[in-house]
């Protein structure tokens, strides 16, 4: 009989700083985050594939996600279903709130406790933050070592995991006992579009807090199927120390933000034709910004 | 006393620019909060480095050398920085916004629950009034970073807790060695008794590091290729180009995610910051996450075939054309005009 592996996916959902069209500018020049689209974080999504490779590797394997959000970000768990996720836990509770990286890594880590996975796998940061904060701090919090900037899983055997690292300057490969936390790079395969039977299958996934809110309450089926509920874990439910959640758990406070302001400058139109790019040359050499 | 501690990062025997860079910024912030200016070096056969960080004004170095730290592992050297962190208690603590900085510092941060900070771009000292209690907090750390995709530059406060953590990006502040190096003491650390087995679970198998051949920062000028160069062939002419004029090649993130050009050519939020005399953006749109990188270059062309795209608005010279009509042109141009 084949090894099998508990496997939890760290999500986050995210506005969508990549692509900040004018729709989402507001007129002073700065941008209007509520009309930024919520996507799932794209390094998180490198994650999720390398766990769904190796369930594919390891039949019997189980991918579980866990995201921390308000109610919306149930979107996310469905999101991992269709592409093959089995299942998944969304951390909600108002207690979170206001966490920085510290705190969150805080829940991730209690979350991740009840779950008992053999591995932990994130997306390297998440676009609003930038900061690749949480996989660490979750992996110190669970006192387990750490595998950040992975490219790929390359292989599990005799209870030790082999995984290629991209480094700003070079690549690594590098040998971890289990369990382990995993935060995956861009560079690392892109995940698998989603699956028709399992887009099937689990569109009516939900929460309960969803259900509750669902003003055209259809009576599916939901309270048969227990694999259509997606469960909310809050405080209560991970357990802990309250005073290491949201605010009161976050060091780091936020002093001042500045909004940047798109300026537009003067600036010179040429085209392609030979005289222009000429005359742009002769002045750029008369004025000795080139040699 | 509660001193600033920098890690110094090295690689083959190099002490990382990042951390010079960081070196020269603490120098000044001690001297502003009357504390001493302290440097932690982890590795093996790193001592003789002693010199160069008392140049740059170190009045104390933290060695941890061992065999089994050749090269950088988490659990270990965590373990080390941990350990004189609590014994040192620093107000502040700085590492390079690297790939290795960013595996360490969070690990660090976590576990002595004190506030951390990502990829400043910039860092301050001043005053902070808790607005609830009243309470006022003298000389915090003002730490000073794009967020929000760039979108926005926050400033971030760890009133509380200590050390007060940040990584600084690479290549945005200036390094600077003193004209004559202090007469500072070195701290020999007792690594074995840190150390135990446990810390050394996570094995390298393989290591395929490169030296840093490519210097985009210190590049008067940069030629900058986005993903609208369309392939990794195309990049050639950029190289070409840059060849001619003895500049270097850059790239926009999407340019380098999608495999035209080497990370470390990356520009922007995410990659290097440059200021350069000139920078020729090619085929860049111009998003954010990329100008925050290069806005401050002293002059910038912009190349690129849609005239809406938004890298026009900070160009000096806006070029709407196809890049491969105009970057032969340029080079035709450059070699008839040039002596």
């Amino acid at each position: 009989m084949t090894k099998t592996f508990k496997i939890v996916v760290l999500a986050k959902q995210v506005p969508d700083t990549r692509n900040v069209g004018k729709n989402a500018m507001k007129e002073d020049g700065t941008v209007n985050r509520a009309a930024l689209p919520a996507i799932f974080n794209p390094e998180d999504m490198n994650a999720l594939e390398q766990a769904l490779r190796l369930k594919d590797r390891f039949p019997g394997s189980k991918v579980l996600l866990l995201t921390m959000g308000p109610s919306r970000a149930a979107e996310i768990i469905r999101e991992g279903f269709f592409r093959g996720a089995d299942g998944g836990v969304l951390l909600t509770d108002r207690k979170f709130a206001g966490a920085d990286t510290l705190a969150t890594s805080y829940a991730l880590a209690m979350a991740i406790k009840k779950m008992q996975p053999d591995i932990i796998i994130a997306g390297r940061q998440a676009i609003d933050g930038d900061t690749a904060q949480v996989g660490p701090q979750v992996a110190e919090k669970l006192n387990l070592p750490q595998v950040t900037y992975a490219e790929d899983i390359m292989s599990i055997e005799n209870g030790k995991i082999s995984i290629k690292r991209r480094l700003e300057r070079g690549i690594e490969v590098v040998q971890s006992t289990l369990p382990v936390v995993i935060t995956v790079n861009a560079t690392a395969a892109p995940c698998r579009p989603r699956n028709a039977k399992q887009l099937m299958r689990f569109k009516h996934a939900r929460t309960l807090t969803e259900e509750q809110d669902n003003e055209h309450n259809s009576y599916l089926p939901i309270f048969s199927l227990e694999s259509l509920i997606i469960p909310e874990w809050g405080v209560a439910d991970v357990g802990g120390d309250e005073a290491n959640y949201g605010l009161s758990g976050s060091p780091t406070k936020v002093k001042k933000i500045e909004n940047i302001v798109f300026q537009a400058k003067e600036s010179k139109r040429l085209t392609s034709a030979d005289q222009d790019i000429d005359s742009l040359i002769k002045e750029l050499i008369s004025s000795h910004t080139i040699g | 006393m509660n001193n600033i501690i920098v890690y110094i990062e090295t690689e083959n025997g190099k002490i990382g620019d990042v951390s010079l860079e960081l070196l020269t910024k603490a120098r000044s912030l001690a001297k502003g909060l009357s504390c001493n200016l302290e440097a932690l070096l982890i590795g093996y056969k790193v001592s003789e480095l002693q010199n160069e960080l008392f140049a740059y004004g170190v009045q104390k170095i933290h060695i941890a050398d061992d065999p089994r730290l050749v090269n950088y592992l988490t659990l270990p050297y965590s373990a080390i920085t941990i350990s004189l962190f609590k014994e040192e208690k620093p107000q502040i603590a700085l590492f390079g916004a690297t790939s290795l900085g960013r595996d360490l510092a969070p690990r660090v941060s976590s576990a002595l629950k004190s506030g951390l900070t990502a990829d400043c771009t910039s860092l301050e000292i001043g005053d902070h009034t808790d607005t609830k209690s009243g309470t006022v907090y003298k000389n915090l750390l003002y730490q000073i970073r794009p967020a929000f995709g760039g979108n926005i530059i926050a400033t971030i406060i760890n009133p509380e807790c200590r050390p007060q953590m940040a990584t600084v990006r690479e290549g945005v502040m200036k390094k600077e060695p003193l004209e004559s190096p202090v007469k500072g003491k070195v701290n020999i650390l007792d690594v074995k008794s840190i150390l135990n087995n446990e810390d050394f679970i996570v094995e390298i198998i393989e290591r395929h590091m490169e030296e840093r051949k490519i210097d985009i920062k210190g590049s008067p000028v940069i030629i900058a290729g986005g993903f609208g160069v369309g392939s990794r062939d195309n990049f050639k002419q950029l190289f070409d180009l840059a060849h001619l004029l003895g500049a270097e090649v850059g790239a926009s993130r999407a340019a380098v995610d999608a495999g035209f050009a080497d990370h470390a050519r990356q520009i922007g939020q995410t990659g290097v910051t440059v200021r350069p005399k000139l920078f020729i953006s090619v085929g860049i749109s111009g998003q954010i996450q990329h100008t925050a990188g290069m806005d401050e270059s002293a002059m910038i062309i912009s190349i690129n075939s849609d005239p809406d795209a938004p890298i026009h608005q900070i160009a000096d010279y806006a070029i709407v054309g196809d890049l491969n009509e105009v970057l032969p042109k340029m080079i035709q141009s450059y070699k008839k005009n040039s002596k």
